[in-house]
C-alpha cells in the first residue's frame, strides 16, 4: 500500500529566496503574452526587456548570496530547491550570459527582418532550466530543469526557419538530447532503485543509514553509469560529443552563442549535483569514468580544432575542448567530494563556467558581426583583412581567442591555471600535464583565426563590417571583463572559495 | 494441470525492470537504425515511457509514491517533446518531403 497521510502540510513558499526564477518566469511570460496581444514594439525594446530581466534575476541572486554567508544554507519549497552559494554563482553565470546574448541578438533579428518576442521568451525559458538545474535539490526537479533548457534550446536551433542548415542543427540535436535525456532519466530510476528516494538529500541519508547489500549496490552503480552518459551528451564530452559541431554551426550564432555558455553552466550544474553533492560515497567510482572523458575530450576536441575551415566549427571543437579543461576541474573536485574541506575543485569549475561564458558570447558575437557582412560565410577566409576594415572589433577578438588559449593578463588563464592547480593539489599529475599540453595544441587554432584576421588581407570589395550599438556593447563589456579579471581576479576567486557548503 | 501453475507464478519487481530495461533496448537500437525521423522520434518516447514501468514498480515495491510521482512529470516532459520535435520534423518535412535522416548532411567537416 501507498504511504497515505491524514494531514496534508503544504510546503512553505520562500518567495524572495525564489526571486530569480520568478524574474526569468514572469519575464518570459510579458514577451509572449503581452508580446503576442500588442503590435510590434518599438525597436530594440524585446531585447531590452530580456536584457532587463536578465539583469535583475542577477541582482536578485547576489541579494540571495547575502542572505545566505549571513544565514546559512537551506532548502526551499520542502526539500526540492537547495539555497546555497553553489546555486547563486550557477544563476549569475546563467544570466550574464542571457544578458549578452540578449545584446547581441537584438541586431542579428532586426536585420534580417525577423524582429519578435519568441526568441527572446524562448533565451529566458531556457536560463530558468539551467538557473533550476544548479539549484535543483531532487533528481526529478533536476531532470525537468534539464528539459526546460534542452527543449528551448531544439526551438531556438532550429529557429531560423529559411535556412536549412538551421533546420537540420535542430533536428540533430534533437534527436541526439531526446537520447541522452533518456538515459539521464533512466540513470535516476536506477538511483531511486538503489535508494528509495529521488531527493538528494534522502539518497544521502540511505547511503550514510544502510548497510550495503550486494543487489542495492549494483542498480546505484548502473544508475551512475547512466547519469554519466546523459550528462556527457549534455556538456559535449567526447565520446558524446559528435552533434556538437553540427549544431554550433547550423544553428543562427546568437543561438550558439547561448548553447555555449548557458547549456554548458547548467549541464555542468547538474554534473556536479548529481554526482559531487549527491553520490559522494561513490566518488571512487565515478571518478576514473570522469578522468576518461576529461582526457578524451582535452585531446580530441583541440586536435579536431586545428584541422577545421569553419570558424563557427572550430569554436564548436574549441568548446569540447574547454568542456575537457572543465571536466579537469571535476575529476580534481571529486577526490574530496563530501568532505567538511571540499578542496579547490568546485571554485575552480564554477570560475570556470563563469569566465568562459563571457569568452564565448564575446567570441560568437564577432562571429556573428563578420557572418552578416559576408552573407552568412563563417569560413575563415571570411576573417581574412578584419583588422584593416575594423580595427577594434578585430582587436576585441583577440583578446577573447587570446582568453580562450589561456595566456596570461586575460580571464582565460585565471580559468585555466584554477582547474590544473585544482589537479595538481589533489595529486591528479597525469591529467594536469594533459591538460596543459592540450591547451599549447589549440592555442594553434587560435592562432591561425588571429593570423587570418590580422595578416591577410580580404578580397578588394568587401565592405566594412557593420557594428551596430548593442553587440558593440555586449563585445566590448565582454573584452573589458576578460581584460580585468585577467588583471584584477582576487574578488571573483574569494567569491568562488566561498562556496564550500551545499543545501541538501 | 499445466495451466494452473502458469496463474500460480507471481510476477516480481524484477520481472518489471528486466520488461522496462528490454523496452529501453528496443528504442536505444531501433533509434539508432532507423532513418525516418518520425520512428527515431517514436524511439526517444519508448525510452521515456520504459523508464517509467521501472519507476512504477519501484515505488509499488518500496511502498513511497516518489517513484509514480516521478512518472506524472515525465509524462508531461514526453508530450512537450512532442510538440517541439513534431513541429520541427514538419517544418524540415515541409521543406523536403520523405526526407530521412541520411538526407540530412549539409553539415559535416
Amino acid at each position: 500500500m501507498l504511504a497515505q497521510d491524514d494531514f496534508f502540510l503544504a510546503p512553505g513558499i520562500e518567495w524572495f529566496h525564489l526571486g530569480p526564477v520568478i524574474a526569468l518566469v514572469s519575464g518570459a511570460l510579458v514577451l509572449l503574452v503581452v508580446g503576442a496581444l500588442t503590435p510590434r514594439w518599438p525597436r530594440g525594446l524585446y531585447a531590452y526587456v530580456t536584457a532587463l530581466t536578465a539583469a535583475v534575476a542577477g541582482g536578485l541572486a547576489v541579494f540571495n548570496w547575502n542572505d545566505i554567508t549571513d544565514d546559512g544554507v537551506s532548502t526551499l519549497v520542502g526539500g526540492a530547491l537547495a539555497f546555497d552559494t553553489f546555486a547563486q554563482m550557477i544563476t549569475i553565470t546563467v544570466c550574464a550570459a542571457t544578458l549578452l546574448v540578449a545584446l547581441v541578438t537584438d541586431d542579428e533579428l532586426r536585420r534580417a527582418g525577423k524582429d519578435g518576442p519568441e526568441v527572446y521568451a524562448l533565451f529566458l525559458i531556457a536560463a530558468t532550466g539551467a538557473v533550476v538545474m544548479g539549484s535543483a535539490n531532487d533528481l526529478i526537479l533536476l531532470f525537468l530543469g534539464l528539459e526546460t533548457l534542452s527543449l528551448a534550446l531544439y526551438v531556438l536551433a532550429a529557429s531560423d526557419r529559411e535556412r536549412p542548415t538551421s533546420q537540420e542543427a535542430g533536428i540533430k540535436y534533437f534527436v541526439l538530447g531526446g537520447f541522452a535525456s533518456a538515459f539521464f532519466l533512466y540513470g535516476i530510476a536506477l538511483i531511486y532503485g538503489g535508494t528509495q528516494s529521488t531527493n538528494i538529500g534522502e539518497i544521502i541519508g540511505s547511503f550514510q543509514t544502510s548497510v550495503l547489500l550486494d543487489g542495492k549496490d549494483t542498480l546505484v552503480l548502473a544508475g551512475i553509469a547512466l547519469l554519466i552518459v546523459g550528462l556527457g551528451f549534455k556538456v559535449a564530452a567526447v565520446p558524446f560529443h559528435m552533434w556538437t559541431p553540427d549544431v554550433y554551426q547550423g544553428a543562427p550564432t546568437n543561438v550558439t552563442a547561448f548553447m555555449a555558455s548557458v547549456g554548458k553552466a547548467g549541464a555542468f550544474a547538474a554534473m556536479l549535483r548529481v554526482l559531487v553533492i549527491a553520490l559522494p560515497f561513490h566518488r571512487d567510482d565515478w571518478r576514473p569514468a570522469i578522468w576518461v572523458l576529461a582526457v578524451l575530450s582535452l585531446v580530441i576536441g583541440s586536435v579536431l580544432a586545428v584541422v577545421q575551415t569553419d570558424v563557427k566549427r572550430m569554436l564548436a571543437y574549441s568548446s569540447i575542448s574547454h568542456a575537457g579543461f572543465i571536466l579537469v576541474g571535476v575529476e580534481a573536485a571529486g577526490h574530496n567530494a563530501g568532505e567538511l574541506a571540499p578542496g579547490d575543485g568546485m571554485p575552480s569549475v564554477l570560475t570556470y563556467l563563469l569566465l568562459y561564458s563571457v569568452l564565448t558570447v564575446g567570441s560568437f558575437a564577432v562571429v556573428s558581426l563578420v557572418a552578416r557582412n559576408n552573407g552568412g560565410d563563417t569560413s575563415l577566409d571570411a576573417f581574412k583583412g578584419l583588422a584593416q576594415r575594423r580595427p577594434t572589433i578585430a582587436l576585441a577578438l583577440t583578446v577573447f581567442l587570446l582568453a580562450q588559449a589561456g595566456v596570461p593578463l586575460t580571464s582565460g588563464f585565471i580559468a585555466k591555471w584554477g582547474v590544473i592547480q585544482a589537479a595538481v593539489e589533489e595529486e591528479s599529475y597525469a591529467i594536469a600535464i594533459i591538460a596543459m599540453v592540450a591547451a599549447v595544441v589549440a592555442a594553434f587554432l587560435y592562432l591561425r583565426i588571429m593570423v587570418s584576421t590580422w595578416l591577410e588581407t580580404g578580397a578588394e570589395s568587401t565592405e566594412r563590417e557593420a557594428v551596430p550599438f548593442s553587440t558593440g556593447v555586449a563585445v566590448f563589456s565582454a573584452a573589458a571583463f576578460t581584460l580585468l579579471i585577467g588583471v584584477w581576479p582576487g574578488w571573483l576567486l574569494d567569491a568562488a572559495e566561498s562556496v564550500t557548503t551545499y543545501a541538501k | 494441470m499445466q495451466a494452473v501453475v502458469l496463474a500460480a507464478v507471481v510476477p516480481t519487481t524484477t520481472y518489471y525492470l528486466v520488461l522496462s530495461a528490454a523496452l529501453f533496448g528496443i528504442g536505444a537500437t531501433g533509434l539508432l537504425v532507423r532513418r525516418n525521423p518520425l520512428i527515431m522520434f517514436m524511439c526517444i518516447e519508448l525510452m521515456l515511457n520504459a523508464v517509467n514501468v521501472t519507476f512504477v514498480a519501484l515505488a509499488v515495491r518500496f511502498g513511497n509514491i516518489d517513484g509514480q510521482t516521478a512518472v506524472f512529470f515525465v509524462l508531461v516532459v514526453a508530450a512537450a517533446e512532442v510538440v517541439v520535435g513534431l513541429g520541427i520534423i514538419i517544418s524540415i518535412l515541409r521543406r523536403r518531403p520523405g526526407a530521412t535522416a541520411d538526407d540530412l548532411a549539409e553539415l559535416k567537416g
